[in-house]
């Protein structure tokens, strides 16, 4: 039983509550670094990173925080987790961190961070936080590296930096500017929405 | 002068914090139904951002920068990495001392944009403001133009993007793309509709 709630936490972020699809958390920071995939994935290893700390260290001390500072208590260790981050990301690798420049940066205001810090880790015990903190994290990293995947390919004919679609293929660099980022993921949602017909908004 | 109006220009048209940064992206789907609140949010955004940005540049002319500590007696201090922290702290206490202050000396505006000013703390729209206000390097008086110029090119995205939303009510949308989906490729849309600013030079 306890097994399966494990799993339960950590593989339901990912297709059946998606944290960018469905609940229209994170995306601030998410779409500008999807040009190209290596950028997405490094992206993606420091959000779940700082998701599923967060997560923990919140989830240690939620009994002694009064509720009145929590937001403030949650900011200052997420920012720090942050700037772990980034000084980490400046020192091995410089290049990717130039190309982020203010998006590392901007974790901190990721909504899934927050979001889950207040909503989930506040609620449960640490080793449960922990790896729902794992699971959103997957469950952003899944849009972020499908839209940096279609972008980079369609956008400049490379993956990871190497040249995959034919010389003949004209570079689509409409790919590489920021609406196509919003088309892409306005299209992951109607594809999951397609497959889970009870996420339909009737709007 | 010329200088002064590119940056504003640029802030509000060119590099638009919202269309083409994505900053500040789930306050602006969230709360873009109606445009009257959108309008609310977005003149909390201005005023905040008006007021963080030349305030962090402070923070970081006079105390974060590399050397920056010399008028205290340290010249080669170097306290960039508490940037991120110290920012997210005074955009955090601004915003309740504005909130403060606009309850007890202007209830009416307080009661028109209370319940939006929290939800700015965790808009990534004012975090990145001051980020790229250190990035680029302002000086004080470019950040003030800056700061005003993002606040109002993202409050005018989000008044725009309710218009567009209150009228799609009316319109057949394809099932899986109702709500967020559609929300999604208008914003692309507009985002595209907005680079034809691109190749303005003042």
């Amino acid at each position: 039983m306890a097994g399966n709630k494990a799993k339960d936490v950590l593989l339901d972020p990912v297709f059946k509550n998606n944290p960018i699809a469905l609940q229209v958390l994170g995306i601030c920071s998410a779409l500008a670094v999807t040009t190209k995939l290596d950028t997405s994935l490094t992206m993606c290893v420091a959000v779940i990173f700082v998701v599923a700390f967060s997560n923990l260290a919140v989830s240690l001390i939620r009994n002694y925080i009064p509720s009145s500072v929590r937001i403030i208590v949650q900011m200052t260790i997420i920012a720090s987790l942050v700037i772990l981050v980034d000084q980490v990301l400046k020192a091995y690798a410089f290049d990717v961190s130039k190309q982020m420049s203010v998006f590392v940066g901007l974790i901190i205001t990721n909504c899934i961070v927050m979001g889950r810090a207040e909503g989930f880790a506040m609620k449960n015990t640490p080793m449960v936080s922990f790896l729902d903190g794992i699971g959103n994290g997957l469950g952003y990293s899944f849009i972020l590296l499908t839209v940096g995947f279609f972008r980079e390919l369609f956008g400049s004919g490379k993956l990871l930096g190497m040249q995959v679609m034919p010389d003949a293929y004209p570079n689509n660099g409409l790919m590489l500017l920021a609406p196509s980022a919003f088309f892409l993921i306005g299209i992951i949602i109607w594809v999951i929405r397609t497959f889970r017909p009870e996420q339909i908004e009737e709007a | 002068m010329s200088e002064h109006l590119s940056i504003i220009v640029k802030s509000i048209f060119i590099e638009n914090l919202a269309l083409s940064f994505f900053l500040g992206m789930c306050t602006f789907l969230a709360v873009s139904k109606n445009v009257k609140t959108a309008l609310g949010l977005g003149v909390a955004v201005i005023a905040i951002q008006a007021i963080t940005v030349p305030a962090n540049n402070l923070i970081y002319q006079y105390l974060l920068k590399e050397g920056a500590l010399s008028w205290a007696g340290v010249p080669d201090s170097n306290l960039e990495f508490l940037g991120l922290i110290s920012y997210i702290g005074v955009i955090a206490a601004m915003v309740q001392i504005l909130e403060m202050t606009l309850d007890k000396y202007f209830p009416p505006l307080y009661n028109a944009l209370g319940i939006f000013l929290p939800l700015i703390t965790v808009n990534c729209a004012i975090l990145g403001g001051s980020l790229f206000m250190v990035e680029r390097e302002y000086t004080f008086i470019q950040s003030v133009e800056f700061g005003i110029g993002s606040g109002i090119g993202w409050a005018m995205a989000i008044a725009a993007l309710a218009g567009i939303r209150e009228k799609l009510k009316y319109s057949d949308v394809p099932h899986g793309l109702r709500g967020l989906g559609i929300t999604f490729i208008i914003v692309g849309l507009m985002a595209m509709a907005f680079m034809a600013f691109g190749g303005i030079q003042l």
